[in-house]
């Protein structure tokens, strides 16, 4: 393999149903600086699916500067296989440097299937990337590479961080935590180049028939969209007593969100969970109420602007990450504050 | 039908996490388990066992110490145990993981091969699917139910995803990922236990993995490098503070969404 023959900054532009992911428009917005870094001047956006044409200019208004379209009823929903067959051959054709893809059901499936195929390393649930040299340090009688994709993800359960890279294959490729990254402002009528590349789909003993596709209520609110998140966990007490947080959030035009404590007791649906094994976070206010604080939490929530933790347990390890934190009794302080909310809103 | 499951022992992330000098692991000093994803496939391929009357092996690689895992898995139900050990498998990433298991695999026979989705120790949901490629197998990932059809010889798994799930099948031999939320593991039964440690563990070395390369293997295999590895830095420190009434607590908590322009 000829390092120097793979150039551009590549994402996997994951569309379900015909929709964009926002995951592959967050890729978007983290490619373009790296392309800036790499002195690149293209990012390109890869689209795969059945009938996805028309997604192109969503992905040019968020930074694709070229987008390749597989587009072939093959890919109309998500399998294995055939989705492997067009991005592996995508990378054969159009020999990327990097290649990012959001870490979800579907990346952290296809990804690694990729990446055996081609031959490279993968780097998984990456929380940062960024250009830089490989060793970090200059180690004697080992040659410092330049210009290379440093990983940097959290494992063990968040209790530690690696930076990893992939500094003699091609592509570097990484999954990236939804959530961490930030797409740009939609550049209005942008457009990109469209390449349509099609490597041929053909039956093996690999592919998998879809039986059926259950959709499962959605209703919930989106949290990693949210500006304000009102999260609570175990000291909440009760699905009953949410009624607190709610109404909380509703005053301040926020969303509710949970720990995995309350996901286990059956109180609030999965969807609503912050933290390793649920959704990364980083609101502009995250109100942790009853929460203890767990490494494994913590890790999803950490990066919000503003932390205001509420906890009866003056110990409870939340309140090394809190920016703000008062040691009380949620039943008693959150019917007033959201009171005190109101009144301070409407005289404005 | 013959099911090879394959476990991970990992250090038990609740405990501490430490570090040799080079920045990799130091899996010796950690308390060590069986992973639960894996734990969680193992269960599915016995109850499998319970249904169809399958031969259920267990391959695992790590350190000699990781035949606990086996010996587990046997107090459990499971039939045969296989440890791959060798120190120039060790320091391996995904990939050079995935080319050694599957380089095991290729000794045996099988119809289908269940892993766990993810060990807790790299949470990177990534051997699974990539021992499927080695082995040039169909893979259905994120397993919430698995089921056989002996005679059309093919498994429907329910796989989830974020907002849905799909009724996958596939053809036989096939590999498939198990989520933790797929059953509740049994526990070991008195008897298992006893049969634990009578029964034999396979030890696999270097020179017993089929069709792989050197060049596959070890630290040496692994495209992925560490560049560095830490704990965790905590944020600095914020205020706390123990207020008398809820009322105080209130007051100090307006105070400060009003100097950050919240409210």
């Amino acid at each position: 393999m000829s390092l120097e023959e793979y150039k551009g900054v590549f994402i996997f532009a994951q569309q379900v149903d015909n929709e964009i992911s926002s995951i592959a428009l967050e890729l978007l917005g983290k490619a373009k600086n790296l392309a800036e870094d790499l002195d690149e001047k293209k990012v390109t956006a890869v689209l795969l699916g059945s009938g996805v044409k028309g997604l192109v200019d969503e992905l040019a208004q968020y930074g694709a500067d070229r987008v390749i379209v597989v587009d072939d009823p093959a890919l109309k929903d998500y399998r294995t296989e055939p989705y492997t067959h067009a991005l592996a051959s995508v990378i054969d054709e159009f020999k990327p440097e990097i290649l990012l893809v959001g870490a979800t059901a579907i990346g952290r499936d296809l990804g690694p299937r990729v990446s055996s195929r081609v031959h490279t390393g993968l780097t998984a649930d990456c929380t940062s990337l960024e250009i830089g040299d490989f060793p970090i340090n200059p180690v004697p009688n080992q040659e410092q590479k330049h210009k290379q994709l440093l990983m940097t993800r959290p494992a063990f359960g968040g209790n530690t961080i690696a930076t990893i890279a992939c500094p003699d294959f091609r592509p570097q490729m990484a999954t990236v935590r939804p959530g961490v990254m930030q797409k740009i402002d939609p550049i209005k009528g942008a457009k990109a180049e469209v390449v349509e590349f099609n490597p041929g789909f053909e039956e093996n003993n690999c592919y998998t028939e879809i039986v059926k596709i259950v959709k499962e209520a959605t209703s919930v609110a989106d949290i990693q969209a949210a500006k304000i998140l009102v999260s609570g966990g175990r000291g909440v007490g009760s699905a009953e007593n949410f009624k607190l947080l709610d109404d909380l959030a509703e005053v301040l035009n926020g969303t509710v969100s949970c720990s995995r404590a309350v996901v286990d007791s059956g109180w609030k649906p999965k969807d609503l969970q912050v933290g390793q094994t649920g959704k990364t976070v980083r609101p502009a206010l995250y109100f942790a109420i009853g929460i203890s604080g767990a490494i494994q939490h913590v890790a999803g929530m950490e990066e919000s602007d503003i932390i205001i933790a509420i906890n009866k347990d003056e110990n409870a390890p939340i309140f090394d990450v809190a920016d703000y934190g008062v040691v009380g009794d949620l039943n008693k302080i959150l019917p007033v504050l959201t009171k005190k909310i109101k009144e301070a809103l409407a005289n404005k | 039908m013959k099911i090879v499951v394959c476990v991970k022992q990992v250090p038990d992330t609740k405990g501490g996490v430490k570090f040799k000098p080079d920045g990799t692991l130091d899996r010796g000093a950690m308390l060590a388990i069986m992973n639960p994803d894996d734990k969680a496939g193992l269960e599915a391929a016995l109850r499998l066992k319970d249904q169809y009357g399958a031969e259920v092996t267990v391959l695992t690689m790590g350190l000699p110490k990781a035949e606990a895992v086996l010996r587990e898995a046997f107090a459990m139900g499971a039939d045969k145990g296989i440890l791959v050990t060798d120190r120039v498998l060790g320091g391996a990433d995904t990939w050079a993981t995935s080319s050694t298991i599957a380089g095991a695999i290729r000794n045996l026979e099988y119809d289908l091969i269940i892993t766990g989705r993810q060990a807790i120790d790299g949470d990177t949901a990534q051997v699974g699917p990539q021992i499927s490629e080695h082995l040039n197998l169909p893979v259905i990932s994120y397993a919430e139910e698995i089921k056989v059809d002996e005679k059309a010889k093919t498994v429907e798994v329910k796989r989830q995803f974020e907002d849905r799930y799909h009724i996958v099948k596939a053809k036989m031999p096939c590999l498939v990922t198990a989520l933790s939320e797929l059953n509740e593991p049994r526990y070991m039964t008195p008897g298992g236990i006893f049969d634990a440690f009578e029964k034999e563990v396979t030890v696999w070395g270097r020179a017993d993995l089929k069709d792989v390369d050197d060049s596959n293997l070890g630290l040496k295999g692994s495209p992925t490098q560490i560049a560095k590895a830490s704990d965790k830095v905590k944020k600095g420190q914020g205020e706390k503070v123990v207020l008398d009434s809820a009322d105080e607590a209130v007051e100090y908590l307006m105070g400060k969404l009003v100097e950050k322009h919240i409210v």
